[in-house]
This record gives structure tokens, sequence and C-alpha cells, in this order.
């Protein structure tokens, strides 16, 4: 039986660097405001399962998807842009979530408890992790493009609105699993940080994906770390671990020019 | 007799409630060097758009041939795109599933062989190299028909004539179907096989130096413009 800490460390791992793999595509202004925070709309669904307790994952993901479709369904329904339906859900998520979750259990949902990960937790997270990476891996290219040029993508017989999809299931995945580790308030920093600091220091595509997805890497083992010897939880510091990092990419990329 | 490789019949578009094309209908045949001409705002890049599937539209388009491979080269595709990613030329090339003998072939066909050219930011080339650049990748995916949308903007009157010339070597040796919109009457009288010109009122198409009267010329841009061929 794998230590308590070795089980956190398998876990944080794999979702700190493929949740940073696919924030390396969060490239739009939109996508980063609307992709980023889904784990706002986690937090009814988590307070439901620490009181009932079930599987946090599961809350967290059936919470999130009601909350996407209650905002696609919205905007069928008004002229508003999806940056205020998505802002108003978002809100009302959190606001619904603290209705519902007695505030001495709110630290968990908050900012996540790597101390409570079961083996069926770091097995989700390395299996879906997984396949999202090799989805997302076989559509890489053709999202990049799209993000150019939809029309230019479109010519070249790219299904984007299908690829966009995948892709926005991928983050809600993603954002699911990553409730476990870092909490409903922090999911946006693994995707968004990692990607920022691997955008400074790389010049080429291939050192841009793999940049994000090792950066994401190196953050969740030194917060894992950190959080062993300093008895703080692991979720707040692998996002410092992250913010540290892309202070020394921006030192590098101001050094070099 | 070359067959026919586009007809179109009535086409109308509507974008967001506007009229932006109303029943226009006429015909490429293969091989051509076919020029778009009008005014701004005259539809001329929706009706690519329509030729391309990108926008909903009513009446026919027909392609002769199921699976005609496209080539497109957007109107100001902005370089600022691709200065958000770390994306090189090379990357750049990649996406078309070539070979990289192929890639470096095609890239040396529009004058970008230079190694430190590859492995630049596409936004960091000159507006006249990113314009190249756009033509080899759209040949890299060894297109039957190009479309070209004012390739030309923004680019010096040197760069210009470097783009106009590559076209014509591209039209000439790979055997293509070019259409293109641009507002150049040199090119337009020294290369264009047929002209189909838009405007408010109407359409006219047919061989330049039949259609671009002096009264369709006025027509299509005001004033009294008047072209005066080059003698060289």
């Amino acid at each position: 039986m794998p230590s308590q800490f070795i089980l956190g460390l398998i876990t944080a791992t794999f979702i700190g660097g493929i949740a940073g793999y696919l924030g390396s595509l969060m490239i739009s202004k939109r996508m980063a405001l609307v992709g980023g925070p889904l784990g706002h709309l986690a937090l009814p669904g988590v307070a439901l399962s620490l009181i009932y307790h079930y599987n946090i994952f599961l809350g967290a993901l059936l919470s999130i998807s009601l909350g996407a479709v209650i905002i696609w369904w919205l905007k069928t329904k008004t002229a508003l842009s999806i940056e205020a339906l998505t802002g108003l859900v978002f809100a009302a998520g959190v606001a619904l979530g603290f209705v519902i979750l007695p505030l001495s259990q709110a630290e968990e949902a908050l900012i996540g408890d790597i101390t409570k990960v079961n083996p069926t937790d770091a097995v989700l997270a390395v299996i879906l992790g997984l396949v999202i990476f090799f989805v997302i891996k076989k559509i890489y290219q053709k999202m990049v493009l799209a993000k150019i040029s939809e029309d230019l993508a479109k010519t070249e017989g790219i299904n984007v609105k299908r690829y966009n999809l995948i892709y926005l299931i991928s983050l809600a995945l993603m954002a699911a699993l990553e409730v476990k580790i870092v909490g409903t308030l922090l999911t946006a920093a693994l995707f968004i940080i990692p990607a920022a600091a691997a955008r400074n220091i790389s010049t080429t595509l291939d050192q841009y994906w793999l940049g994000s997805l090792i950066i994401g890497i190196i953050s969740a083992v030194l917060g894992m770390s950190l959080s062993k010897f300093s008895q703080i939880p692991a979720g707040p510091l692998i996002i410092l671990a992250n913010t540290s990092i892309f202070i020394i990419s921006m030192l590098l990329k101001s050094g070099r020019q | 007799m070359p067959e026919t490789i586009l007809k179109v019949k009535n086409l109308s578009v509507t974008l967001s409630g506007e009229k932006i094309i109303e029943n226009l209908s006429f015909e490429v045949k293969k091989g051509e060097f076919f020029i778009i001409l009008g005014p701004n705002g005259a539809g001329k890049t929706t009706l690519f758009k329509a030729l391309l599937g990108l926008v909903p539209y009513r009446g026919e388009i027909i392609w002769s041939g199921k699976n005609i491979k496209f080539g497109y080269l957007p109107e100001r595709l902005s370089s600022s795109e691709f200065k958000k990613l770390p994306i090189s030329v090379k990357d750049f090339c990649k996406f078309k599933e070539a070979s990289e003998e192929r890639i470096s072939k095609t890239l040396k066909s529009v004058g970008l062989e230079e190694k430190k050219n590859l492995e630049k930011n596409p936004g960091d080339l000159s507006s006249g190299q990113f314009q190249r650049m756009l033509i080899g990748w759209a040949l890299l995916g060894s297109p039957e028909v190009l479309f070209f949308d004012e390739p030309t903007a923004g680019i010096d009157i040197g760069g210009e004539k470097t783009i106009y010339s590559l076209l014509e070597k591209f039209w000439q040796e790979k055997n293509l179907t070019i259409l293109l919109i641009t507002h150049d009457l040199n090119i337009v009288y020294g290369r264009a096989t047929n002209v189909l010109c838009l405007y408010k009122k109407g359409v006219c198409s047919g061989p330049p130096k039949e259609v671009l009267t002096p009264d369709t010329l006025e027509t299509l841009y005001g004033n009294k413009i008047k072209f005066y061929k080059h003698r060289h």
C-alpha cells in the first residue's frame, strides 16, 4: 500500500502537469475568462458531496456540467455576451455553495485537501489525465490553427466547433479533478500559470506545450514537498510554486532581451 | 475548351440581416486567373467565404468534382495573432502534414529559404515576407484552386510586384485555378482571363478588355478613374 504522501504526489503530478498542458491552448481572452474559473461552478456540487459523503470529483463534475448547460441555455435566450452570463452563473454557483455548506467544512471545498486522496482518486487522475492528454494531443495543432484564423482552419476542413467542444469538456473534467488538490477557488491558476511561464521562455510550439506540462509537474512536486514539511495545505503551495516559476521565467525573458 | 470548375447560380448571402450578395451567377473555367473587382463593401470577401463554405448562403455553388482542394489567403490575416504564441514559421508549415523536404522546397520557392526565417515567429517577418509565407503555406496542401483576398494590401510597390510575379509563376507551373480579389488594375489587364465586378447596382463579367469600359470603372470606383497602361 503506497503511503498517503505518494498517493497525493501521483495525483497532484498528473493533474498539475496535464492542467498546464491544457492551459497552453487557453490562448484567447474569452477562453481564459470562461474556461479558467470553471472550478467556481463546482462549489455547490462539492458542498453536497462533503455533506452526504460521496466522491468530490463526481459532485464537482455534475455541478460544472449543470452550470455549463445553464450558461448555454441562457445564451440561447438572451443577447448577453457569454462573458456576462458566465460571470453571472459562476457567482450564483459560489453563493449557492456557501448557502449549502457549513462553514466548518468550507476550507476543503475552497482550497482542497490532498491528504484525503484515496487510491480511487489517484487511479482516476492518472487514467483520466492520460486520456485527456492523448485526445488533446491529437487535435492540438488544429486548435492552434483555429486560434490563429478560424477561416483558415475551416478551409482546411477542420470542424472548429467540434474541437472547441472537446476542449471544453476536457477543461471541465480537469477542473473537477483539480478540486481535490487546489479546491474550487484556484482551478484557473493550474491552467493559466504554467502556460504563461512556458510562453515566456519558448520560441517553438513543442517547447511551449512541453514547457507548460513540465512546469505544471514541477510545481506540483514542489508544492507537495513543501506541504509535507510545513504542514500548510498543498493546494495554495502548488499555486505559489507555479507563480514563483512564472516570475523566474519573466526574469529569464527580460535577461534575454 | 477547358472544363468549368465552378458554377454559381442565383447566389444570395445575408449576414446579420443585411443583404450582401443578391442573385449572383457566374462561372469559372479550370485554369483561369479569375479576378474579382469592386468597391469596398461590395461583398467580394463575403463571396469568397460563401464559395469556401464559411458563411451560409442561398442559391447554388457547384464545384466540378467532390474533393477539390482549396488554398486560401484571407484578407489581412493579422500577423499579431501569431505573436500571441511561441510558434515558428516551420511549426506553422508543419500544420500541413508535408515532409520537411517539401516544406523547405516550398519556402524556397517563395524566397524564405534562410534558416533564420524558418525559426522566426511569423509575426516578426516583414509584411511582404509574411504574405509570401502564407502563399507558400497555401501551396503546401497541393491545392487545385487558390483564393487570394487582396494579398498585397499594406505592402510596398516592390513587394507587391514580387507577390504578383509569384502568383503568376505558380499559376503557370502548377496549372492552378486562381481567384483573386484586387484593386490593382495593372494585374487585371495584364493577367486576368476573366473578371467579375461587383457593385451595388449590379455585376459585370467577362474578359477585362471587354467589360472594363471607362463607364464601368467609373461606376465601380466613382470619380473619373482612368487607367493608363504601362508601356515597357
